[in-house]
């Protein structure tokens, strides 16, 4: 479970609150590569990790996600705080007044209201993990092109470095734990000759579950 | 427990950020540990920051009020306090 720290990862202090930013920023709280789904893909992707190492990372990452999930909120939250009606209107966000007022709601810089549909759970740790790569990518990228929209807000554009910087990182680790799932694999096939659980050189569920109870036996998986 | 917040409000910023620090160290040691479990000299500073942030933390909630719903108090500041997203 978890238990809530009050005091964001990253300090956020707006002082001009600027409508027009928070309804791009939004994206990363409810859209399509955002933080929403990501802490969503990563802690529904541990239950289905056959190594210890994995399981880990995505655990700790999905976390860490929740916590930039609060701070990108935070961003929108600052940025609209204080601002009247007629303001929210003058910047383009008529229709976000209308349906969610001054409240932080999560939907795609577009108003696509948050999707599933954006994440992937495949129940396979190659297929997982890679999408986890890409997904940290794709995050990036996002926060790239905000960094780009909000050049006027130095206050605003601290926190998206911040931001951006942790997926790099992120993307660091998920490849760390997609290269141990393979070499785990790749040991398997090669030098114990488990013959009922490759098939053409795939592996299948019976060899992670072999892999998973070698980790606990205490191999930690280290090469040194 | 503790002082009635705000007689010395930069010190509890500077500690609050000290705080913050130790936790984003704590917590990238972490994720580094997570796929170099055998690193010790990563386990050495994870060990050492653990310790600053536990120690600092009980310091700030006993000065300044809880940061967590775990913190024993006589008198219920958990409302009381500024939330993250509030500006400062």
């Amino acid at each position: 479970m978890w238990t809530y720290n009050k005091h964001l990862q990253y300090p956020i202090n707006i002082r001009t609150p600027n409508p027009k930013l928070a309804q791009v920023i939004i994206s990363q709280y409810g859209g399509p590569d955002g933080e929403l789904g990501a802490s969503l893909r990563y802690l529904s992707q541990r239950f289905g990790m056959p190594d210890q190492k994995s399981k880990a990372v995505l655990n700790d990452i999905g976390t860490e996600e929740l916590g930039h999930l609060e701070m990108v909120g935070t961003l929108v939250h600052q940025l609209t705080k204080g601002c009247t009606p007629q303001q929210m209107q003058e910047m383009g966000l008529s229709a976000y007044y209308t349906d969610h007022g001054f409240g932080v709601y999560p939907q795609s810089a577009g108003g696509f209201p948050f999707s599933a549909a954006a994440i992937a759970v495949k129940g396979d740790p190659i297929a997982d993990l890679t999408e986890d790569l890409a997904a940290e990518q794709k995050a990036r990228a996002t926060y790239e092109k905000l960094i780009d929209l909000c050049k006027d807000d130095p206050d605003v554009i601290d926190v998206l470095r911040f931001l951006r910087e942790r997926e790099i990182v992120h993307f660091q680790r998920f490849g760390e734990a997609l290269n141990n799932v393979q070499d785990k694999l790749a040991e398997k096939r090669w030098y114990t000759g488990m013959r009922n659980n490759t098939v053409n050189g795939v592996n299948t569920i019976s060899n992670l579950k072999n892999m998973n109870t070698n980790n606990r036996n205490g191999s930690c998986g280290c090469n040194y | 427990m503790g002082c009635n917040c705000g007689c010395n409000n930069s010190n509890q910023q500077e500690m609050l950020m000290q705080i913050r620090e130790l936790r984003f160290s704590v917590n990238d040691l972490a994720l580094y540990l997570d796929t170099h479990p055998c690193d010790r000299r990563a386990i050495a500073l994870h060990n050492q920051y653990s310790r600053e942030l536990r120690n600092l933390t009980d310091e700030y909630q006993r000065k300044y009020g809880p940061l967590t719903i775990e913190c024993p108090c006589n008198k219920w500041r958990w409302i009381d306090l500024p939330w993250p997203w509030e500006r400062s």
